[in-house]
């Protein structure tokens, strides 16, 4: 069984240090995406998994074995790059064979395994093309084929849809899950686009500043983000942030005002605030939306009309934006007055530190 | 009214075949302006003369007296039956394919040993490039002093460990490998430069998903370096042939072309035979053919690496 461990993984380089002791366990034929802003060391531990950067400190198994020393080509591991990197004087079929010729495979096992691949990926008409006469998503599908012929216990992914069209992407990302599925192998995926996050990850780990901040099922992430980090960092329009300050505590949860004016219940346990906290509460633009008794009154910045849906950029009292979502044929127009409303469960709260309260255990049961 | 109406349509047919054939337009002038300066240096300092040394080529040309007569291709058979030429020939041809292949293969070797871009890598470039810029007037002094049998450091170097001072630019047989070293260690410098921005242009990337194909070293340079340095290979050795064919610095002041003509290059034949013994119309000639000879090498450089490609 190959799963493989980051135990307290460290990346300095000189004094600086980038990757602050990473923990994770990552299971076999799991597809895990790394995700985060640029900088906060995803791809720095993905090339640290591929053995092309050095660990400074911790250790990263593969199997049952310890892969710290061992070369990037020994470890099992195969990756696709955010530039394909594919080589550019070979055909496709040389650049898919090279790596099997290197290590000595007989030819007619070669063929047959770039032949399984090829078809895998539907490139068998480009076997004899030279990578400047493709296009840059048959490009993408020869760099993943060259990682397929290799038949690795662990997939790299370094944000390897990048640099396509928008809808190509789309359409790539709908076949690496096709292809996760069909490979059954483990993939480790980096991305700093959501979106691809989201719909291919069985877990996601978001990173910062070269830490883990939450590791988790999209859904869980999205629903429960442990910090107002990882909220704000998931979803789009992302994640409305209110400042208010705590009034009083009830077994419900806590209440609060907010600074741009409102009293609201909160039903978060809110254990670790007392009340004079400063707090912010999180709403989700999709689960706020005009309604004449809304709690949040404001004037419309901006429309944004998307046709199945509309978002309205609202502008409240204290100067800060709220973002809600109406429906396609919304007839709001920019400059009108409009009250906002949302469901008190629909509110995440965050402590002075950013920390999320968690949701009461028995208002979890009702939702 | 009705001249009117039939001349308009003429009138605007005109202005449309006008328009479509290729005028001055501003663009074409300023154009052309922005290539004057080349064009008339290249037209007065390379065809004007190129066409002028055939033009003396095919003359009894005197260098003070000027014209002496018509002579066609007198001057041609001339050089084609005068062994010096084809020695002078032979030397040049004989320095052309050691110092060429030499040159380019340690540039590179070098530009690869120097390629990670570190500090001292950055300086030994410069101190390997320095050499270039010193006039061939130096470099053969310092060559002289290096070769010299009783005080160079060579022969000093080679004392130590017990063979005996050697006289490079006295023995028929090593003058011309001692004027190879020299001009080596001279023109090294470009083709280096050329070589390590050959290097930088290619992707790192290619380089770490060689070393995840497992890819030796060899490997890695047999199949990612050497096509990818194959555009920078053909031009640094169509340099240097042009450049080494043209060699008359080096044997002229180290060695007079000796001992016994075994150095004297074709252009020092041709500067022999124009400013020694006045004879520019044959020394023309010399130049015509050694043209030609250079002008033959390039080409089949080019086949042969287009081929290749």
């Amino acid at each position: 069984m190959t799963d493989l461990k980051l135990q307290r993984v460290i990346k300095r380089y000189g004094d600086d240090q980038v990757v602050h002791g990473v923990d994770l366990d990552i299971r076999e034929r799991e597809f895990v995406v790394f995700v985060g802003p640029s900088g906060c060391g995803k791809s720095t531990l993905l090339r640290m998994i591929a053995g092309l950067e050095s660990i400074s400190d911790g250790d990263v198994h593969i199997g049952d074995t310890r892969v710290n020393d061992v070369p990037p080509g020994q470890r099992g591991v195969s990756m696709v790059f955010q530039n394909y990197a594919l080589y550019p004087h070979m055909t496709v079929r040389e650049n898919m064979s090279f790596g099997l010729r290197n290590i000595g495979t007989p030819e007619n096992e070669i063929r047959q395994r770039v032949d399984e691949a090829a078809a895998i990926l539907r490139i068998e008409p480009l076997l004899e093309r030279r990578p400047r006469d493709m296009s840059g998503g048959q490009r993408q599908r020869v760099a993943i084929g060259r990682a397929i012929v290799r038949q690795p216990k662990v997939f790299l992914f370094d944000e390897p849809l990048s640099n396509l069209d928008a809808k190509l992407r789309v359409q790539m990302r709908i076949e690496l899950a096709r292809l996760h599925r069909q490979l059954e192998a483990t993939m480790i995926y980096v991305t700093h686009d959501q979106v691809e996050a989201m719909t291919l990850a069985d877990r996601m780990v978001v990173l910062r500043d070269g830490r883990i901040e939450q590791a988790g099922a999209p859904v869980d992430l999205y629903e429960s983000p442990c910090n107002q980090f990882v909220a704000g960092f998931l979803g789009s329009p992302s994640m409305n942030f209110l400042p208010a300050s705590v009034t009083d505590h009830d077994g419900n949860g806590v209440w609060v005002d907010l600074a741009a004016g409102g009293r609201l219940h909160v039903p978060r346990d809110a254990s670790r605030v007392s009340r004079g906290d400063s707090v912010t509460v999180g709403l989700r633009p999709e689960l706020v939306s005009p309604a004449d008794d809304g709690v949040l009154s404001g004037s419309l910045d901006v429309v944004e009309h998307l046709g199945d849906q509309t978002l309205l950029y609202v502008r409240l009292g204290d100067d800060s934006t709220v973002i809600a979502r109406d429906e396609g044929s919304s007839t709001h127009a920019a400059g009108d007055t409009v009250r906002l409303a949302f469901s008190d469960d629909a509110c995440h709260l965050f402590d002075g530190d950013g920390r999320a309260c968690p949701r009461l255990p028995h208002a979890a049961a009702t939702a | 009214m009705a001249t009117n109406s039939t001349s308009a349509p003429a009138a605007k047919g005109v202005a449309d075949t006008e328009r479509r054939r290729p005028r001055l337009s501003p663009d074409t002038v300023s154009g052309y302006g922005f290539l004057a300066p080349f064009l008339i240096v290249y037209l007065v300092f390379l065809v004007y003369p190129l066409f002028r040394g055939f033009y003396l080529s095919l003359h009894q040309w005197d260098l003070l007296a000027g014209p002496l007569g018509w002579t066609g291709l007198q001057n041609y058979q001339d050089l084609l039956t005068d062994p010096t030429f084809w020695t002078a020939l032979g030397n040049t041809f004989y320095f052309v394919v050691l110092t060429v292949p030499l040159t380019t293969v340690l540039a590179l070797v070098l530009a690869l040993a120097l390629s990670k871009p570190t500090r001292t890598n950055a300086v030994f470039r410069a101190i390997f490039f320095s050499s270039s810029i010193v006039s061939v007037t130096v470099v053969t002094l310092i060559w002289q002093m290096v070769l010299s049998p009783s005080r160079g450091i060579l022969a000093q170097a080679l004392g130590t460990v017990g063979i005996p001072p050697l006289d490079w630019l006295n023995d028929q047989h090593l003058a011309m490998l001692a004027l190879v070293i020299a001009t080596v260690w001279w023109s090294l410098g470009l083709p280096l430069m050329l070589f390590s921005a050959g290097l930088q242009q290619i992707p790192g990337d290619i380089y770490e998903a060689a070393r995840l194909d497992n890819a030796s070293g060899w490997r890695t340079f047999r199949y990612i370096t050497w096509p990818a340095l194959h555009r920078t290979t053909v031009l640094v050795v169509l340099i240097e042939i042009i450049l080494h064919f043209q060699v008359f610095g080096q044997p002229f002041l180290m060695t007079k072309g000796g001992p016994a003509g075994s150095t004297r290059s074709l252009v020092q034949y041709i500067y022999e035979s124009g400013f020694r013994d006045w004879h520019l119309g044959y020394a023309s000639t010399g130049a015509m053919v050694l043209f030609v000879v250079m002008l033959i090498a390039s080409l089949a450089q080019l086949h042969f690496s287009r081929k290749e490609d």
